[in-house]
Formats: C-alpha cells, structure tokens, sequence
C-alpha cells in the first residue's frame, strides 16, 4: 500500500537520500535504522508529504504523494516529528478535537473518536488537562495521539520513544503495537531492542542509502552469522544436553553453550531457523522452557556491521 | 474497505480562523495591542485631530483617519508577526502542514484570522467619529469611506506582517521585516520626487499611504485605491505562500 521508487532527496549538493525503493503491505510495523545523519528524518518526512523529494515517486494507497494534488494524498498519513506538534494551550481534548477537524473528521463523530483515541493511548486521566502540563511521556503519547485521531492509512513516526523512561518505553512499544491492528506503521529510532522488539521489519540505512531490509532473523541470517539466542532451559543435564544435539543435527542451531545457574540452564545458542521451532524442539525434548529471548550484544553487532562505512 | 473521505478546505480554514481569534481573546497579547492601538489613536485624537482651536469636523475626521492610519498599519504588523514564526518556533507547523491544507489555505487561514481580530479593534475605536459625528457636521459615508480606507490599509500590513512571519522563525525579527518593508513603502512617495518620467509615477503609485489613503480619509472611494490595496494584500498573500511551500523543497 506504500511504495517508494527511486526516491532522492538532496541538500544543495549533498545527497541525504539516495535511489530508496521501499515496499511496505498494510498493518505492517516498519523500522528505519541508521546511525545519525543516515537520512531517517528526511525520508520520514519525505514519505508525510513535510518534504518534496528532489526526485523519485511516493504512492500511499496508490496516490501519488508528489502530485498536483499532494493535499488529497497527506490527510490519509499521519505523522509524529521528532518534536511532538502541540498546542501548549490547549487540553488535550481539545487539541485531539481540532486535529481530527484539521483532517476532516466527520465533526458529528469527532467526540466519539477523541474518546477511542484517548483510550488507545492512555491519556484518558489527562483529556482534560492543559497539554503544558503532561510530562514528557504523556506529550510523546498526545503526538500519537494527534497522528492517528483521523484514521490515517499510514503512521509515520520519528523517534517515538526518544527521552522516555524505561517504563515509559515499554508502554509506548505496546501502544505502537496495538497500532497495528488499524494501521500501516513506520518508525525510526536508535533504540535497538525497540526496533527489533516493535517492528515486522528493518530498513537499514546508511548514508542516505537502502543497505539491508528484513526482519532480525533475516538480517542475521544475511550476513551469515545467524541470530545469538539465549534460552532458559528447566530439566536434567542430560536431557538438556541430549535436546541440544539433536537441534544441533537436526541444523535448527549452529552452535551452543551452556552453564548451570538458579536450578537451571542458561543456554546460548546460534539459530539456523526461527526461534519458535527451537522452543518446541526442547519442548518435546521434555524440557521446561523458561525463556527465550535474542541477544541484545548480537543485535548491536548486526547494526554495526550493517551501518558501518 | 476505507471508509476515509476528502475533507473540505472551507472547514480546515474555519478552524484555524477560529482558533487563531481564541487566541488573540484570551491571550494577553491581543488585550496588549488593542489596549495600545486605543491609546495611541485616543491620544493622537485629542491632541492633533481635535486640536486647540475651532475646526471644520469633515477637517477633524480625516486628521483622525491619518493618524489612526498609522496605529492601524503598527497593529497589522503586530498581530501577524506571529502567525507562522510562532508555530515554527513551537514546532507545531507540521500540524498544519501535513493536513489536507494546501499551502495557499493555511495561509489565508491566518491572514484572515488576522483581519477579523484587526476590524474588531478598528471597531472599539468607532467612539471617536462617534463623537465628532454628535457635535459637529460630517456624513456617514465619510465615516464609512475613512474606516474602508484603515481596514484596506491594514489588510496591506498584515499581509506584509505575514510574509515576514514566514520568512523568519523569530516573531520579533519577523516584525522588524515587516516594519522594514512597510517603511520603505510608506516612504516611496519621497523617492518619487526625486525620480523623474514615468519611472518616478511608477514609484509614486507603489507608495503605500500618499495618494491611495488619501481619499479615504476625505471620504472618497475609488474603485483603483480599493484595487491597489488588495493587490499589495494579494501580492504578499503569493509570496508568503510561496516562501511556505519553497520549506517542502529545502528542509
């Protein structure tokens, strides 16, 4: 429902954003990853119609975004920059009132909606609090708020969860998830585990330039190391053991280590598949599986790898 | 299947019309220059229209639309300096920006805004005329045509007042390029005694105040002094458009 072709963004004489092709289905979560200056931000505000690209093309449910009639297209995306655009002034009622009006939201059913909206991301206790008063946390969630009261097809996202608490994070990654139930989401951040944690899938970019597009898993498996898991593993040392080889034979897994700790076994392993079909192989090796996460080290590898000059 | 429809430009620019007047009532600013603008004519009323020795009323009237003319062309620019400098300072233009507005709507939206927060003022100071109207002899119609003249004149500064606004992000160096623009053209007149041929008439026409308030002030309105005044309105109307949608192309 997104596409992008060829599209190509230059600051005088420097290219920010270079040939990026992009294909994004609806209710898809999509991440933009990059070291700073990379070109997210200007190929964020490319796609929400903020920034005319220097050359390429842009369709949102197949309308042309750079067209002669760009107004017709930008209403069905909505857009959270960097800085969330509020009103200081006024209560957050009000001002997700005027912004679905501002979209064109049926003013008979704006009432209703501002109500969903206020539910879906939590701001229920603070509708009727002036927004100068929210903290940082509840702002960021008033600028989502503001980017989907008009129903947009798509939701462009800079930074979501840049200055959020650890709490605050894992709120936000779940209302960026519950997102996507009505909406097509795309995302930047230099939170890893966010990225990798809230998104479908990656689109790394480097230099202004499209290096890699996948999920984790796909990524890893790419650049031929395979993704690092770590399991926690409940049951005898030989039947933990016995498990292990048998994903190792069976190519589900490349490599393995393990430690005994707290009554159980830490494990780490390098994945040749996906990690659910390894967690219903110690299943039925009669393990008990208390956990099984990606490596954190692993990913900031694989964004090191895939970013580096 | 989508149930999203096209909204209406009219409704988009009644919005931020509406929500730009709630701003200029129920912040101090707007109190702040009407209070001064009240001052400014009052004071210039008395003391230079009214004058100390008898006078015709008709001569009185128009002294009073010169001088307000000035406070009228001062507010212009300070109720518009603020219109896009402050919600790019604030970082809310994005708001406007990726709605369904074109570029030309959010600007007509603002200046007009701007208008009616400006005729509201204009209108506070109807009192004045009132006065002389009671105790002396003058028409309605010259009432009529001095206060067509001041809300032409206005119009004019506000459209200058909002294409500094979008040039700059600081609201006060915003009403500096206004301020700048307005006395330049304010001062061509002068520049046109000293340009001869039909260069120094070209001149002399652009003069913001000289010969088109003029006729105002007497009581007279003609159709190319209305023109003028909404060409310069419309001119800087364009190129405010223009500098706003010139932002999509280089940041």
């Amino acid at each position: 429902m997104i596409r992008t072709e060829s599209l190509t963004k230059f600051y005088g004489t420097r290219c920010a954003v270079r040939d990026l092709s992009v294909s994004i289905a609806d209710h898809e979560i999509v991440g933009f990853l990059g070291l700073n200056g990379a070109g997210k931000t200007t190929a964020l505000r490319m796609l929400a119609g903020l920034l005319a690209p220097s050359s390429g093309k842009i369709e949102v449910e197949g309308r042309d975004l750079g067209g002669e009639h760009a107004e017709d297209v930008r209403w069905r995306i909505g857009f959270l920059p960097d800085r969330p655009p509020l009103y200081d002034d006024m209560t957050v009622r009000g001002y997700l009132a005027f912004a679905a009006q501002l979209r064109g939201f049926d003013e008979a059913k704006v009432p209703r909606r501002v109500d969903e909206v206020l539910e879906l991301t939590s701001l229920g206790q603070y509708a009727d609090e002036v927004i100068s008063h929210l903290s940082h946390g509840y702002r960021q969630r008033a600028g989502i708020a503001q980017a989907v009261i008009h129903d947009p097809a798509l939701v462009i996202l800079d930074e979501p969860t840049s200055g959020l608490d650890p709490v605050q994070i894992l709120e936000m990654r779940k209302l960026i998830r519950d997102l996507k139930a009505q909406h097509t989401v795309l995302l930047s951040s230099h939170n890893l585990p966010e990225i990798s944690q809230t998104c479908d899938r990656l689109l790394v970019i480097r230099d202004g330039q499209l290096v890699a597009t996948g999920s984790e898993a796909d990524l890893s498996h790419k650049l031929g190391s395979g993704a690092k898991v770590e399991l926690e593993l409940v049951g005898g040392g030989e039947a933990v053991e016995a498990a292990l080889a048998k994903a190792k034979a069976a190519n589900l897994i490349s490599a393995y280590g393990k430690e005994q700790k707290d009554g159980a076994w830490q494990v780490q392993a390098t994945l040749q598949t996906g990690p659910e079909v390894l967690a219903k192989a110690c299943i039925e090796g009669g393990l008990g599986l208390r956990r099984l996460q990606p490596l954190a080290t692993e990913l900031e590898s694989l964004f090191l790898e895939l970013t580096k000059a | 299947m989508s149930t999203r429809v096209k909204p209406s430009a009219f409704s988009g620019v009644k919005l931020i019309v509406k929500r730009e007047l709630g701003q200029y009532l129920s912040t101090w600013a707007g109190y702040v220059i009407a209070a001064a603008m009240l001052l400014l004519s009052g004071l210039l009323f008395n003391v230079f229209a009214l004058g100390s020795s008898p006078r015709y009323s008709a001569d009185v009237l128009s002294d009073y639309f010169f001088y307000t003319s000035g406070t009228t062309i001062t507010a212009g620019i300070l109720l518009s300096m603020r219109l896009i400098a402050e919600e790019r300072a604030a970082g809310t233009l994005p708001l406007l920006t990726t709605s369904s507005l074109t570029d030309g709507q959010i600007i007509i939206a603002k200046y007009f805004s701007a208008l009616a927060s400006l005729a509201l003022f204009l209108l506070l100071t109807i009192y004045m005329p009132a006065l002389v109207l009671y105790s002396g002899k003058i028409s309605l119609g010259h009432v009529f045509a001095g206060y067509l003249g001041l809300l032409l004149i206005g119009s004019s500064s506000i459209a200058i007042g909002l294409f500094g606004s979008t040039v700059v992000k600081s609201q006060l160096v915003a009403a500096i390029v206004a301020g700048v623009i307005t006395v330049v053209m304010l001062s061509l007149w002068m520049t046109a005694r000293v340009v001869e041929g039909p260069l120094g008439d070209v001149v002399g026409y652009l003069a913001l105040h000289d010969k088109h308030f003029r006729p105002f002030m007497d009581g007279n309105v003609s159709t190319s002094n209305v023109v003028f005044y909404l060409s310069v309105t419309a001119f800087f109307l364009v190129l405010s458009r223009n500098v706003l949608e010139g932002r999509r192309w280089r940041a």
